[in-house]
């Protein structure tokens, strides 16, 4: 298996993009993800999105994305696991360049999603779920971490002000990223006095409806030294699945995939969970952010919360989270978050994070991790920097 | 989303009927029914109907819904554990959607759970109720 590195991230816009398109918003962060990168071609391109069909009637991305970059003839697809559509994208670019099948891949995500009603949107997210069992009695997806963040609740004693603590901690992050949809700071008492949506989950435990897309380049270490650009490496790599019930899991608190990608990741870089030293997690809810925490590791069962409130996860804590603002105040366009959270820990490693939101003590091992649906599925990176 | 009528119809069984799959070798209960028994690989099974009581592991309430659900919003959803074990989720109906409580006792009754707009096909299946109800 060959090294595989990291050498330079592109974004588009994020937000609400009236003057972008699904293909418009993927070309804008490819081209800023070559030119960082200083590469003069690809070998092949990989595409993370969730829904472009149900979202924008549009599928066949990797013919349409390599075709509107100027590159048909391509090797080109699409990737879709839910909202770790992403993470699972970069996941086919890594194994494609350990394996020696190509040098230089761009590994990318996207998703269009205001240009449909609100209502057509929750439904193209809800298809992550259970359509037979779980959206047909009425669950949504606010409504599924809600089941989660109750069980959490009862059986750890989690609070309310915990999960507040996460949105606030992570909007202080995202009000410094200029990528971020929503880069402005929020309180404890704005989130618990914001329109409920699903018992005990306010509008700002969600994370929003965004248009944006994020793409990285992967490629072998010999060729990312050539490049003289700064890069990183990619340690391990684990993906795991679960039943996609969440009814049918025995433990509600705990997500198992990511317990288990986060096992097979550490396993292949030859690290424990103590050797990482910030991580980017899947905050589409702020209960999520709490479980993964204890899913992989960080924390024990039920210390997740506590270790929240003291700040440990804060930028300048013990075990910076989401230093990008996570998907809560930089948004999330489902297929572009996976990508979006290598590229924050590729900036995060390499210095290059924007003012006022580097991690000090130039910290040397960042993970990412990444989940579709309710937790059915989960990919897990470890990176180092070179 | 429409809902055609054969979607709807491949899932009678479990929605009104409440059949799940028994596995021989492990006595293990599946709803809805599955090929392969997830802890033996066992594929041979006999079809039985689950209890229809159990207990509340879970809950929330939807208070912000979309359109198709706006009509009976707030409304109540839960993950129960029945009497054998399995688990299943619904909406619980027949109270105080702020009365709904961790370990609160629930029965399964057969009610209508969608209608797809003033002439499109209505939906059946299974809510909770409290027992007491």
């Amino acid at each position: 298996m060959r090294q595989v590195c990291v050498v330079g991230v592109g974004f588009s816009q994020w937000g609400e993009v009236w003057r972008r398109s699904l293909r418009g918003l993927f070309v804008d962060a490819a081209m800023n993800a070559i030119k960082n990168a200083g590469v003069d071609h690809l070998d092949s391109l990989y595409v993370g999105c969730m829904a472009s069909g149900p979202f924008v009637s549009q599928e066949h991305l990797g013919a349409l994305m390599a075709d509107y970059l100027g590159m048909k003839g391509l090797p080109a697809m699409r990737v879709e696991s839910a909202c770790a559509s992403g993470g699972m994208a970069f996941r086919q670019a890594f194994i494609e360049v350990a394996g020696g099948f190509s040098d230089i891949v761009m590994a990318s995500g996207v998703e269009k999603m205001t240009d449909c009603s609100g209502d057509d949107a929750t439904a193209a997210l809800a298809m992550a779920a259970d359509q037979e069992y779980e959206v047909f009695n009425g669950a949504t997806f606010p409504g599924l971490y809600a089941l989660m963040a109750h069980a959490h609740m009862a059986r750890y004693g989690t609070t309310r002000q915990m999960l507040s603590a996460i949105a606030v901690k992570n909007h202080k992050n995202g009000a410094k990223n200029p990528v971020a949809q929503y880069p402005f700071e929020i309180t404890i008492e704005g989130v618990e006095k914001s329109v409920m949506i699903a018992d005990p989950l306010h509008i700002l435990d969600c994370s929003p409806i965004t248009d944006g897309a994020a793409a990285v380049i992967v490629t072998t270490e010999e060729i990312a030294r050539k490049l003289g650009k700064p890069y990183i490496k990619v340690l391990g790599s684990g993906l795991a699945t679960d039943t996609i019930q969440l009814a049918h899991r025995a433990d509600l608190t705990t997500i198992k995939a990511s317990t288990l990608a986060a096992e097979r990741a550490l396993k292949m870089a030859g690290k424990t969970i103590r050797d990482v030293q910030f991580a980017e997690v899947h905050d589409c809810f702020t209960i999520a952010e709490l479980v993964i925490l204890e899913s992989i590791g960080v924390y024990k069962p039920g210390q997740a919360g506590p270790a929240i409130l003291a700040g440990e996860t804060a930028l300048e804590g013990k075990f910076p989270v989401n230093s990008s603002g996570g998907l809560k105040s930089k948004g999330h366009p489902v297929g572009a978050t996976g990508i979006a959270q290598i590229a924050e820990v590729y900036k995060q490693l390499t210095g290059q994070a924007e003012k006022g939101r580097q991690i000090p003590g130039s910290p040397k091992i960042g993970m990412t991790q990444n989940m579709g649906g309710s937790g059915a599925s989960s990919v897990v990176h470890i990176m180092e920097v070179a | 989303m429409t809902m055609f009528s054969s979607r709807n119809w491949r899932e009678y069984p479990q929605r009104y009927r409440l059949e799940a799959s028994k596995f021989k070798k492990s006595g293990k209960t599946y709803f809805p029914p599955r090929a392969v028994d997830p802890e033996t690989g066992d594929t041979a099974q006999e079809m039985v109907k689950l209890p229809d009581t159990g207990k509340i592991v879970t809950y929330t309430v939807i208070r912000t819904a979309p359109s198709q659900w706006t009509e009976i919003a707030p409304y109540a959803l839960a993950i129960a554990e029945l009497t054998d074990g399995t688990r299943l989720m619904a909406q619980v109906v027949d109270c105080d959607v702020n009365a709904v409580k961790i370990g609160m006792e629930i029965r399964i009754e057969f009610r209508r759970i969608q209608s797809e707009s003033d002439h499109g096909v209505l939906s059946y299946g299974y809510k909770f109720v409290p027992k007491w109800y």
